[in-house]
């Protein structure tokens, strides 16, 4: 998507929002321009500090997530034997929405960071297990050889041939599931804490019936998961620059 | 150079394709093997570069049991042998990287060899960027920058269109590809195999106890491509390829 596609959409969103907003003609939905103005007043008196935690946890979420399921989707990818094992336990337990689990997760977690890492963290490990154990699995076999050929030993197979073969769907991965991500953020966020978007949106606004800063939360959510989006986008150019001449 | 001894070899729950098998190649000696569809040619050169091991028998490079790829032994494949992720440049250097050769040495290796091969003008693109003669200069160049002793190559040239095939193929010549090393090349094409093997070994299908050798020693000179003897040893290696293929063994 250029910038000027970008600006278009951008602005077209706003128009359909204004629009929306002079029907409705009531508090519960006020225009973009007043949201805008106090997402600017609200950034310094809080909303950056509830915004940059909510980051926090969703991008220890990730490293989490792709730093434990990278490394065994490798592994299961490579080694039929295991994959047989773990398949039916992979199969069974990835269409559980794990957001379900979430009381549980609290009962053992508690309610600090590690309960809300940790939820986002189980949902995103299966998105990325399933789509790195297929790639490492779907690797040709001539290209194994041929490096094979040239001394490589399992470690510099590793690095030189799974790895950069995953890094396209490690990235899609997440591009695809950040929009989850941030959604159970805000779930987890909605209760039980006093920082995070989540709680900004349904305490400090939608409690309080400041719906100008109700909706600041909701924007500032909105460009948590655009921003997050983006820097996928901008990693998978910058590491996967193969891949962007195929597109 | 190469003793397979005895060989037998089958994929788990497949026919057996070598029964005892046994053949010899000398040092300095440039074969291509050649044979019907699906006779085991690849495998037999797998065998050669210790990507598969035998289940009975044995592979022996310079009287060493190969049980693992060789560091002097080049393999060269039809496709899919270049990393898709990297430039030619970083291609043609992966396994000097592999083998720790360091920095300056590297560059000046794979400058060198990718100026020879006449693709230093596309060293900065990735595969696909690349027509299929420069993919396979590319991987020419990534197995010669190794300098093996003995050079494996399963049908090198065999997805290209007909000019940049024979270009290739002088290409191997002119690099005195068979004149400095041992090399055996697989093909399906009896030209190919005709123009670049002094020796030719025609397998039949499965299961294979042994082949049938054709001394071809005017392969390796550019000439002979066109003359009344080259298409002679065509039709020769031709009708052998036919007998065995009916017939079983050679």
């Amino acid at each position: 998507m250029g910038k000027a596609e970008g600006a278009l959409a951008t602005l077209s969103l706003f128009l359909a929002w204004q629009v929306a907003a002079l029907a409705v003609q009531a508090p519960v939905l006020p225009g973009p321009l007043a949201v805008l103005a106090a997402f600017v007043q609200a950034l310094p008196r809080g909303l950056l500090w509830h915004t940059a935690v909510s980051a926090w946890r969703v991008i220890a979420s990730i490293l989490i997530a792709v730093g434990l399921a990278a490394p065994i989707g490798l592994v299961l990818g490579q080694i039929k034997r295991l994959d047989v094992v773990a398949a039916p336990l992979i199969y069974i337990t990835y269409p559980i929405p794990k957001i379900v689990l979430l009381p549980i997760v609290l009962l053992f977690l508690g309610i600090g960071e590690s309960s809300k890492i940790f939820i986002i963290a189980l949902i995103l490990f299966f998105q990325v297990l399933v789509v790195v154990r297929d790639a490492s699995s779907g690797v040709r076999p001539e290209l194994i050889y041929s490096v094979r050929s040239l001394g490589a030993r399992r470690r510099q197979l590793l690095r030189y041939v799974y790895l950069p073969a995953c890094l396209p769907a490690i990235l899609t991965a997440l591009r695809v599931s950040t929009g989850t991500a941030v959604a159970v953020l805000f779930f987890a966020e909605s209760f039980a804490t006093n920082s995070g978007l989540g709680y900004y949106i349904l305490v400090e606004g939608w409690g309080r019936l400041a719906y100008p800063e109700m909706y600041s939360g909701v924007m500032a959510m909105s460009l948590l998961g655009f921003a997050i989006y983006l820097a996928l986008d901008w990693l998978e150019r910058r590491l996967c620059g193969w891949v962007q001449l195929g597109k | 150079m190469i003793r397979v001894e005895n060989v037998s070899f089958a994929y788990p729950g497949k026919e057996v394709i070598f029964q005892s098998f046994s053949w010899q190649v000398e040092k300095g000696e440039s074969w291509a093997i050649i044979g019907p569809s699906g006779c085991g040619k690849t495998t037999l050169l797998y065998l050669l570069a210790g990507l598969r091991l035998p289940q009975e028998g044995a592979v022996l490079v310079n009287g060493q049991m190969v049980r693992r790829p060789r560091r002097q032994t080049g393999l060269i494949l039809q496709d899919y042998g270049l990393l898709p992720w990297a430039t030619v440049h970083q291609n043609t250097a992966l396994g000097l990287t592999i083998r720790g050769v360091r920095e300056p040495q590297r560059q000046a290796i794979v400058t060198q060899w990718l100026a020879r091969l006449d693709i230093a003008g596309v060293s900065a693109q990735y595969p696909s960027q690349l027509s299929g003669g420069q993919r396979q200069r590319a991987a020419v160049a990534r197995t010669l920058a190794l300098e093996p002793d003995l050079l494996l190559m399963d049908e090198p040239f065999s997805s290209l269109d007909a000019l940049t095939r024979e270009g290739l193929q002088n290409m191997v010549i002119e690099l005195g590809i068979e004149s400095i090393l041992t090399s055996v090349l697989v093909t399906h094409s009896i030209e190919e195999a005709v123009f670049l093997g002094k020796r030719i070994l025609v397998l039949p299908l499965p299961p294979i106890t042994q082949g049938t050798v054709i001394d071809n020693p005017l392969a390796g000179q550019l000439r002979y491509r066109g003359q009344p003897e080259f298409y002679r040893t065509c039709e020769r290696v031709r009708q052998t390829v036919e007998r065995v293929g009916h017939d079983g063994q050679g």
